[in-house]
């Protein structure tokens, strides 16, 4: 439990900056949001999953994967695919030439449930296939590459031509996986209806818990020897290399990792905001999940999570009001955090951070403590 | 292949060439239990790319690395590691964002794959190993520094401990003493002779003085082949050396 | 391929082999760019399809002028518009390097996310200045038409025209690079940086006029492009991976390596679209281009080097 206490939750500091993220999205915003701002902070945490990933990977690892997209959406896929065929009964299709079977099928004259959608009618398959599915898939990527030593820039552009592959794929099969619309008209889960005020709540809530799970997994991990190694990997592979590990092997590892908590985060997403679409699959989403993680602090799980909230708060913000200035923000963001804050808001936080907790311990013990006049004067000025 | 032999290395006709330039030419080279070998050589003479081959960095050509009478050139690096060969780089090779103390433990041999680095807990018995060889490696005082803000020869001690600490039956180092002062290259000749105990070490070095002081055998490579072996004095005094050396 | 006999086939290939020549010119002056930008210098250049598309755009700036005040030149503007997309674009470039890129040589990933956030500020100046609609210069006539050599086979003069472009710009790359003193610095300065600054090289300059002469060279690129298709604020991003696949693929320091992976990425992608759909011949390419690239990840075309 000490074990517990001073190394997975960093001590004192790390402790208090986990139970702030729990407080600000188990109670606060749940207290001073409507319910209609709650889901779209339900879907920005599930952003939070993959930038959280890219802490892990890019900022511990050094390996800056451009693809996680792919797997938040293998993740998002398998969950709307359960919903779809929910949604899709015989009853609810009868219009249809062919009933049972989802609509844009319908509409693409497939007269029958493809193989691959058959076992999704399991909600216990598909929750498995949310997990295994993405890490299998980044096991083969992972494989190939990593065995191969590829990485660096090459891994990037790698993994973002898979994005590019994966999101043509599901836009030019639109009779088998929905086209460029996506699944859409997702309603229940096991009967009960997911787009009713009650539902979201409660899948925000289960959001809020399995995000700061991972948050715990990501910190077993990299208080573990294994964490030790990523940095040292990252550093000096060779070293590593001839220290006698097989590389190799811990990165597929930890890109698995990675594409798990993204495609939880995608399995959310869909459950919150019941569509899914391959616009969450492809380049542009999967760099801004990077760049959620850099703004956050590539080498701060909490940070990450920050960052996606504050970027996709300011998205929202800005898109509502100037639409032509969020690009030009954004672009600017990117290049500032790369050129002027390298370790994001979590870095600025330790640069700056201990300013404004003096000053809060300044005015405490001017409260607290009563001191003379001189003193309060001196600690205020 | 080769015939088993008592040495500890032994490497026989092998060679390795680059779009046909051959770094290393049908190369015999044994190294004995106990020995303290040191390659010496002019620039470009194929010495790291030796070390490179023995430890699987680079592929051979062809010819044969037999380590106590395992053949090396098949091997991946990890697993040759795990053989127990050991080396360190030219340049400084540690991990300047983890502290002293971490690097060794990243380099003790357990927990090597990654359920077991997972799962590795930071036993005292682990604790008492790595406080061991910094002792050795004069270090114990920087257990929590980190890495980074060492002297340049407290580096190259470093990597020698995180070698050390793997207790490797061969151990390579690539210029030791390059960039040492006076002082740190006395106190890193004493180390070399203090771990050179029970196990093999092959050096590459260009400081003769220091060499002098380490050698048990000298081998002279000159372009990719060997030009004279023995112990100092002789290869000293061999005129094809002193011609290399001075020739030119 | 049932169903088609021979002499079909032939055609078929013959006029899918002539359209993919089309977006084989493109993709290897893209290509060419970013090979000496990526090749050379080691930047991954993110923001490299908005510097075409600003070759594309001031194309059309330049043909809207020329339409409308000085309608006797139209046809030769596009000779015009193809230099001054050049040095439109490489002055850009200058400016990135200045301000941006010349911070960061040694953080290779950092460079990508720059130059992405580049990218948007690029793709948002597009729109506002030329709007969100896709913008076509006017041609002049005589790059319009085509030429049919036998009743089936129809060659478009366009197509011949951006080739003849690709063939120049490419001739006078290899000259800068293998020929003249500049490239031997820019060589020089790839191989060993700190040598080369201590044998005299300012490479910062060197830098600053290879990363310009790479985006100038997108600028054609970009007027090239507007022969063959339109021009929107995101054109540039949609062919950015194709592009450096072509240079991964061709290996990265090879410029005969871009040429011949160019040719082979085009061809293929453009005769499967004529069999399968656009969408799956992409997906085929690309799926074969990542296989490839596992058992040659040095690309195709990569010297040995002793390291």
């Amino acid at each position: 439990m000490n074990y517990f206490y001073e190394k997975v939750m960093g001590g004192k500091s790390g402790l208090t900056g986990f139970i702030i993220l729990a407080v600000v999205i188990l109670v606060a915003f749940p207290l001073f949001l409507d319910i209609f701002r709650l889901n779209l902070v339900g879907k920005y945490l599930t952003y939070a999953f993959p930038a959280v990933s890219l802490v892990l990977l890019w900022g511990y690892g050094g390996i800056l994967s451009l693809g996680q997209g792919v797997f938040f959406g293998l993740g998002g896929y398998a969950m709307a695919m359960f919903l779809k065929l929910e949604a899709s009964s015989p009853e609810n299709t009868a219009i249809q030439s062919t009933p049972g079977i989802p609509d844009f099928m319908d509409w693409n004259q497939l007269t029958e449930l493809p193989w691959f959608w058959v076992p999704f009618e399991s909600f216990t398959f598909t929750l498995l296939a949310v997990i295994i599915v993405p890490a299998i898939f980044a096991y083969i990527i992972g494989a190939a590459m990593f065995k191969r030593r590829v990485g660096g820039v090459y891994f990037a552009i790698i993994t973002q031509v898979i994005a590019v592959i994966l999101t043509v794929l599901i836009v030019g099969q639109q009779g088998y996986i929905g086209g460029i619309n996506g699944i859409t008209d997702l309603r229940t889960l096991h009967g009960w209806d997911i787009t009713t005020d009650n539902a979201k709540v409660i899948f925000y809530y289960i959001c809020c818990l399995l995000l700061l799970s991972i948050v715990i997994v990501g910190r077993l991990i990299l208080t573990s020897k294994f964490g030790s190694l990523l940095l040292a990997m990252r550093d000096k592979e060779d070293r590593v290399r001839f220290s006698g590990y097989d590389v190799s092997h811990f990165k597929i590892f930890i890109f698995c990792v990675a594409s798990i908590f993204s495609a939880i985060g995608g399995a959310l997403f869909t459950l919150q905001v019941g569509f899914m679409s391959p616009s969450f699959v492809g380049i542009v989403p999967s760099i801004e999940m990077v760049i959620f993680c850099a703004v956050g602090g590539r080498m701060s799980l909490i940070g990450a999570i920050y960052g996606a909230l504050l970027i996709n708060f300011g998205k929202t913000a800005f898109s509502e009001t100037f639409p032509q200035l969020w690009l030009f923000l954004m672009g600017g963001l990117f290049i500032a955090v790369v050129m002027f804050f390298p370790n994001g808001l979590a870095g600025i936080w330790n640069t700056y951070g201990h300013y404004i907790t003096d000053r809060l311990k300044q005015l405490k013990t001017v409260f607290v403590m009563k001191p003379s006049p001189q003193e309060a004067k001196q600690d205020l000025g | 292949m080769s015939a088993n032999t008592d040495f500890t290395l032994a490497i026989e006709e092998l060679t390795v060439s680059f779009d046909g330039f051959k770094a290393v030419n049908d190369l015999n080279l044994y190294v004995d239990k106990n020995e303290l070998h040191v390659v010496i050589g002019p620039n470009g003479a194929g010495k790291t790319t030796v070390l490179d081959l023995i430890c699987g960095k680079t592929k051979a050509t062809s010819g044969s690395i037999k380590f106590l009478n395992k053949e090396l050139t098949t091997m991946p690096e990890h697993k040759i590691v795990r053989a127990g060969v050991g080396r360190k780089f030219q340049t400084p090779s540690i991990y300047e964002n983890l502290s002293v103390f971490e690097n060794l433990e990243v380099s003790y041999p357990y927990g090597r794959s990654v359920l077991g680095s997972l799962l590795f807990k930071r036993t005292e018995k682990v604790e008492r190993k790595i406080i061991k060889i910094a002792q050795d490696i004069m270090l114990e005082d920087s257990l929590d520094m980190p890495a980074g803000l060492l002297s340049h020869g407290q580096k190259q001690w470093l990597e020698i401990g995180m070698l050390l600490i793997q207790d490797p039956q061969l151990l390579m180092l690539d210029e030791p003493v390059a960039g040492m002062s006076v002082k740190e290259r006395e106190q890193t000749a004493e180390l070399l002779n203090k771990i050179s105990k029970g196990r093999s070490v092959l050096v590459i070095e260009h400081d003769m003085d220091f060499v002098e002081r380490i050698a048990d055998k000298v081998t002279v490579l000159h372009q990719g082949k060997i030009l004279a072996a023995g112990d100092m004095k002789k290869v000293q005094n061999d005129p094809k050396v002193i011609e290399v050396y001075l020739g030119h | 391929m049932g169903g088609y006999t021979y002499s079909e086939l032939g055609a078929i290939f013959a006029m899918q082999g002539f359209a993919g020549i089309s977006l084989f010119s493109v993709l290897l002056l893209m290509a060419l760019g970013l090979a000496i930008i990526f090749g050379q210098m080691g930047v991954i250049n993110m923001a490299h399809g908005e510097f075409m598309a600003v070759g594309a755009y001031t194309t059309y700036f330049i043909s809207t002028i020329t339409e409308n005040y000085l309608p006797s030149l139209m046809p030769i503007y596009f000779f015009i518009a193809i230099a001054v997309s050049f040095l439109f674009a490489g002055l850009l470039g200058y400016l990135a390097e200045f301000s941006l890129i010349r911070h960061l040589y040694k953080r290779p990933l950092d460079t990508l996310l720059a130059t992405w956030g580049l990218s948007l500020i690029m793709q948002q100046s597009f729109r506002s200045f030329f709007g969100a609609r896709e913008v076509s210069p006017t041609l002049p006539d005589w790059l319009l038409g085509s030429y049919q050599p036998t009743e089936m086979i129809d060659i478009p003069i366009n197509g011949m025209f951006v080739l003849g472009l690709t063939i120049i710009v490419t001739l006078v790359v290899f000259y800068l690079l293998f020929k003249s003193s500049w490239g031997l610095k820019v060589r020089a300065t790839t191989q060993n940086r700190v040598m080369s600054g201590a044998v005299g090289i300012n490479t910062q300059k060197v830098d600053r006029y290879t990363f310009a002469l790479g985006c100038g060279i997108a600028g054609i690129a970009g007027a090239a492009f507007t022969t063959i298709a339109s021009t929107g604020p995101t054109t540039g991003s949609l062919y950015i991976v194709d592009t450096f696949m072509v240079v991964v693929f061709g290996g990265a320091a090879s410029l005969f390596g871009t040429i011949a992976s160019a040719f082979s990425i085009a061809q293929a992608q453009s005769i499967l679209e004529f069999f399968i759909s656009g969408s799956m011949a992409k997906v085929y390419t690309l799926l074969a281009l990542i296989i490839i690239l596992m058992f040659k990840p040095e690309g195709l075309f990569a010297s040995k080097v002793r390291r």
